[in-house]
């Protein structure tokens, strides 16, 4: 948890033998009787943004759950860094989702008790660091994206899309390798989505975090650098890159 | 896009050379192409001989005279009526791709390909707008905003296609 932010990762070039830095293969999951991933597989390479789009009902956020060891499939193979996230024990998993990857949610991840600047620097604090140097990365974080005016407001004082911005913040304050983001546009009007979609890729950019971004809207998938279609609980991987 | 009614606004902020008009339209309004030379002294020419603009002055300079137009009361009176005037909303309805599908649902081939190949090309050229649009200014956000929303409402008619493909199937079949 101690480290600084990745540095920034190049972009893959064509023909570039790089292995992917997270890949899920052949993915299946049932919630019951309802089968959510048929056969889903989705390789992520260092530092690209992937938008996962697909119709209510499709599987992309069960997808997304599986790469994020948020739930285990029940077959496929998911490797990150040469681990297998599929048979690795919940301990690890837990430790590897508080350090290595970032969250993103439609709303409701900010704990209303806390104010932006603490709901920030919470992931930091959690991995030991001091509250002082905690406090000015988070700091930091949100000048970056801002909303370094919120500092000392509570959640639930801030507008949809300043509340977005600030879990922006804490998704990237550790310097995660991969941010999730499950619809992080989905409660906001046009404008705001757009300006959060535009923040979160560009400071992912920036600190060579690679993103997957589940969503059903278009313009936000253009921010990515390509997109994955979901139907059916099976992957469509187009492969463009434009 | 009517040109000459586009010219007439633009002259009436200031009169202008046929030259100055072309650099002001480009700078404004040619998203995809610059206008040609050709156009603008055509349509000035036009404008002209309906007594919308009138030659202000006549510079002699080392090549040919250099006219300076502006804009009459009746060009004032045109560009109003057609400001005023709402746009013909497209209606849409001679769309390709509809053909497109119902001739592979006729002939046994895959619409569900024809719809995946169109969206990723749709995708493609929605992030291509997107990298523009970050790029720019106000005004290319708003040109590319507008591009973007025509081809994100696309993208919802083949969603929504995609998930209706078997019926459709079954009432082109059925016919």
């Amino acid at each position: 948890m101690n480290r600084p932010a990745s540095p920034a990762l190049p972009d893959r070039l064509p023909g570039d033998p790089a292995p992917p830095l997270l890949a899920g293969s052949g993915l299946r999951k049932s919630f019951g009787l309802t089968r959510a991933l048929e056969d889903a597989s989705l390789s992520l390479y260092p530092g690209e943004v992937v938008a996962v789009m697909g119709p209510s009902g499709s599987g992309k956020s069960t997808l997304l759950h599986c790469l994020a060891g948020v739930v285990r499939p029940d077959a496929g193979t998911i490797e990150y860094g040469g681990q297998d996230l599929v048979t690795a024990s919940d301990p690890r998993l837990s430790a590897l989702r508080r350090s290595e990857f970032g969250f993103l949610f439609q709303f409701g991840q900010l704990v209303p008790e806390l104010s932006c600047l603490e709901n920030v620097a919470l992931p930091l604090r959690l991995g030991g660091w001091s509250r002082r140097r905690a406090e000015r990365s988070a700091a930091e974080w949100l000048d970056r994206l801002d909303v370094g005016g919120l500092a000392r407001k509570t959640p639930g004082e801030c507008s949809g899309g300043q509340g977005q911005r600030v879990a922006v913040a804490r998704a990237l304050i550790t310097g995660p390798r991969v941010v999730f983001a499950d619809e992080p546009t989905g409660a906001l009007d046009s404008l705001n989505g757009e300006r959060v979609i535009r923040m979160l890729t560009e400071a992912a950019r920036e600190t060579g975090a690679a993103v997957v971004v589940v969503t059903h809207e278009a313009r936000v998938a253009a921010y990515a650098d390509r997109e994955v279609v979901c139907r059916d609980g099976r992957t469509l991987d187009t492969g463009a890159r434009g | 896009m009517s040109l000459g009614q586009t010219l007439l606004g633009l002259l009436e902020t200031r009169p202008q050379h046929g030259y100055d008009l072309k650099r002001a339209y480009d700078e404004r309004f040619a998203a995809a192409r610059p206008l040609a030379y050709g156009q603008v002294y055509a349509t000035l020419s036009r404008l002209l001989k309906n007594g919308l603009v009138e030659v202000e002055a006549v510079e002699p300079g080392a090549g040919p005279e250099r006219k300076r137009y502006t804009v009459t009361d009746s060009g004032v009176t045109d560009v109003e009526a057609w400001l005023a005037a709402p746009e013909a909303p497209e209606p849409y309805l001679q769309n390709t791709l509809y053909t497109k599908v119902v001739l592979a649902l006729l002939t046994g081939r895959s619409a569900d390909g024809i719809l995946d190949v169109q969206r990723a090309e749709h995708l493609r050229l929605m992030r291509e707008l997107t990298r523009r649009k970050t790029d720019g200014d106000l005004s290319d956000q708003l040109i590319c905003d507008h591009a973007l929303f025509h081809l994100e409402a696309d993208l919802r008619w083949l969603e929504l296609t995609a998930a209706r493909l078997n019926d459709l199937a079954g009432e082109v079949r059925g016919r």
